[in-house]
């Protein structure tokens, strides 16, 4: 008896947690993997006929969109790495008492609704709004000048709303470097630069990767920006998404694009994680 | 006006033929066991041919249906004065609570979040929804999601409406449901940036404005301006139409002239100077001119514009239908309907309600007589036989088949 309770005990332990995986991961992820592949009406309901189709229509019809929301979300990951490393490095090293104020101020606006945040910034910059305005009435930019609806706007956005989620893990990283080590590279003649380029630099890599890993999924997948900031030429593949779930009701176009993104996402993650000598690229994102 | 007094052909169809249904579709497809899994997870649709048509629908619905006391009522936002005197006055009448929740915004995404309830005979908590003439409203009537209105408990709708209403192509008759608002989508422009008296569709196409047009990202209000501009009426047209249309819209926006396909934004782009021409829906120009102080201008083009209609229907699951198809009906009293209109500001289907509002105006002062006399004299809320003959309706789709292609042709324009 006592043999069988500690055989089962470590099964019933974990049962929960399968379940929950099971309840909210595996049903889930299913449901949407069926109606990837099914074909129909929202009137006449849909039906699985493994369609496969389904992808490559979904593919041949927004392949622009899908390519565009990747070099966004490129862009705006390198962008955030080089804006934020500073930001981190300064608040790790020279933030003294006051650290947990400067990332408090970090994070502050994250406590106002994204959604909202983001129209913000189109009533700021809008063509004659309190930015453009001025700078046009002084002659400094021409009439037709506009920032709202370019790739740019968007970008901006995507920057905006995601800079935390590479300053945090950065300086998590940075912090943890030991002061020493960094004395001991000057004591050995080492350049400030140096010290910098081989002590700091690689102690910092695995919070840049998980930087890296928490911006580019999502800022790839993002349509609140586009939608908000863009214009019918910065479409991006969420707002393709959302379109055909919430507007057209194409469940099956929507679930087809969404594994498609997924996928190309995953193979770019572990393609990044290989290139950077990582075999393991959820261990490293945690560290 | 196109309306015509054929009855809509989805709706005969309805009536004559059967659907495949999903069940069959399995049995046909032979779907291989690996699938039976992925199979159960589904959208399941209604997949029945619809009985609430047939001549005694009515009666079979309203069979010992009695008044409860209480009505949900699911509207847009905006669409009733924030302190609902209409709904006290209802409330203090018959002594229904009405339950009023904004919570329509968009007819896709709530199509698609009350279709499983409705799909599995459920109740979705609304007793009386506000629907548009749209794609969808087409799917709520083919899916049999909409309960027949028994007409005998509509007095006042019977002797305010405004005669067109009864022959609307999306539900000649007004089988499922009746007008709440009708609006007019037509162009709107800032006539001191435009410098020019705006009057044609061509205008939407002039290079002079480009990169300050706006038009809309709903496809069918899109593919509605399309249609227009090249000659053809929404009303009647087909794929091929559909193409033509879609290819001088693909023009518009290769020439850089559209600045971007809106949702409600469009207002306030059009306020900033984003935009200085744009599609337009009539209320929210008159509104915005009410209460900004804009001098916003709106035209119906010479080449028409279209007219749509939100419609009070009641869902097949509703709780309280009796005390829903009576506030229905309270809403075509001419005093209500009068009190309503002059808050909102949409085409009112009542026309007795323009001489209501007028002695409304007459007997006011100060801002609000000049308000109230502003929307009884507009030809945005009382529109004119004249206005009414260059309206058209929208596109109409006999098939899931037609809509899919509709949206595979215009989609790719405001989505690229």
């Amino acid at each position: 008896m006592n043999r069988v309770r500690r055989t089962l005990a470590p099964y019933l332990l974990v049962l929960p947690g399968w379940l929950w995986l099971l309840l909210f991961f595996v049903v889930p992820m299913a449901t949407m993997f069926s109606l990837s592949l099914q074909q129909g009406d929202i009137v006449n309901g849909y039906r699985f006929t493994g369609h496969w189709q389904n992808y490559l229509d979904a593919v041949a019809d927004y392949r622009t969109q899908l390519l565009r929301s990747l070099v966004y979300g490129l862009v705006t990951t390198v962008a955030l790495v080089v804006l934020s490393f500073p930001v981190a490095y300064w608040i790790a090293f020279y933030g003294g008492r006051r650290k947990p104020t400067y990332l408090f101020l970090i994070l502050l606006p994250f406590f106002v609704s994204f959604v909202l945040r983001t129209i913000s910034w189109r009533q700021i910059l809008t063509d004659d709004g309190m930015l453009l305005h001025p700078l046009k009435q002084a002659g400094l930019l021409p009439d037709g000048f506009h920032v709202l609806g370019t790739s740019y706007a968007v970008i901006f956005g995507l920057i905006y709303n995601f800079l935390p989620f590479m300053v945090l893990p950065i300086y998590v990283a940075l912090e943890r470097i030991d002061p020493r080590v960094v004395e001991a590279a000057r004591d050995l003649y080492a350049t400030p630069l140096t010290a910098f380029r081989k002590v700091v630099l690689p102690l910092a890599l695995p919070g840049v990767f998980a930087g890296v890993l928490m911006t580019f999924v999502p800022a790839s997948s993002d349509y609140v920006n586009s939608s908000v900031l863009g214009s019918a030429s910065t479409t991006m593949i969420g707002q393709v998404i959302q379109v055909q779930a919430l507007s057209n009701s194409n469940y099956p176009m929507a679930s087809a694009l969404s594994f498609t993104l997924m996928a190309v996402l995953l193979s770019g993650v572990f393609g990044y994680a290989r290139m950077l000598g990582t075999q393991d690229v959820m261990k490293v994102a945690a560290r | 006006m196109s309306r015509t007094d054929v009855p809509d052909p989805a709706l005969l169809r309805g009536m004559t033929s059967r659907r495949l249904g999903r069940r069959d579709a399995l049995r046909l497809g032979g779907v291989p066991a690996v699938g039976a899994f992925l199979a159960a997870c589904g959208v399941e649709g209604k997949g029945t041919p619809q009985a609430s048509v047939a001549p005694d629908a009515v009666e079979k619905f309203w069979a010992g249906r009695t008044r409860t006391g209480k009505v949900d009522f699911a509207n847009w936002p905006l669409y009733m004065d924030p302190k609902k005197p209409e709904l006290t006055r209802f409330t203090e009448r018959t002594g229904i609570q009405v339950n009023y929740q904004e919570v329509i915004q968009e007819m896709g995404p709530w199509f698609a979040k009350v279709q499983p309830q409705l799909s599995a005979g459920r109740s979705i908590g609304v007793d009386l929804m506000v629907i548009t003439n749209s794609v969808q409203f087409g799917q709520f009537r083919d899916a049999g999601f909409l309960a027949p209105l028994d007409h005998a408990k509509l007095p006042h709708y019977a002797a305010n409406a405004a005669e067109s209403y009864a022959r609307e192509a999306f539900d000649p008759g007004n089988v499922f449901s009746v007008p709440w608002a009708s609006g007019i989508t037509g162009i709107a422009y800032d006539a001191t940036r435009v410098g020019r008296e705006i009057t044609s569709l061509s205008d939407l196409w002039d290079p002079r404005f480009k990169g300050k047009v706006g038009m809309f990202a709903d496809i069918q209000e899109l593919a509605n301006f399309g249609l227009l501009a090249v000659g053809l009426k929404p009303g009647d047209s087909g794929e091929q139409q559909w193409r033509r249309a879609a290819a001088k819209l693909k023009q518009q926006k290769d020439a850089g002239l559209v600045r971007n396909y809106y949702d409600q934004s469009y207002v306030d782009a059009l306020g900033k100077g984003e935009i200085w021409i744009t599609q337009a829906w009539s209320g929210d120009i008159f509104q915005k001119n009410l209460s900004d102080g804009t001098d916003l201008k709106f035209v119906i083009p010479a080449e028409g514009g279209t007219i749509w209609t939100d419609n009070m229907t009641i869902p097949v699951t509703a709780a309280n239908p009796v005390d829903a198809i009576m506030l229905m009906d309270f809403f075509y009293e001419v005093g209500t309907a009068a009190s309503l209109a002059g808050y909102i500001n949409y085409v009112c289907p009542v026309p007795a309600a323009q001489e209501q509002i007028r002695k409304d105006a007459a007997a006011a002062t100060g801002p609000d007589r000049e308000a109230l006399t502003r929307v009884a004299d507009s030809p945005l809320v009382f529109p004119g036989e004249a206005d009414y003959a260059r309206l058209h309706y929208y596109v109409d789709f006999d098939t899931a088949e037609e809509q899919r292609a509709f949206q595979n042709i215009f989609q790719p324009i405001t989505l690229s």
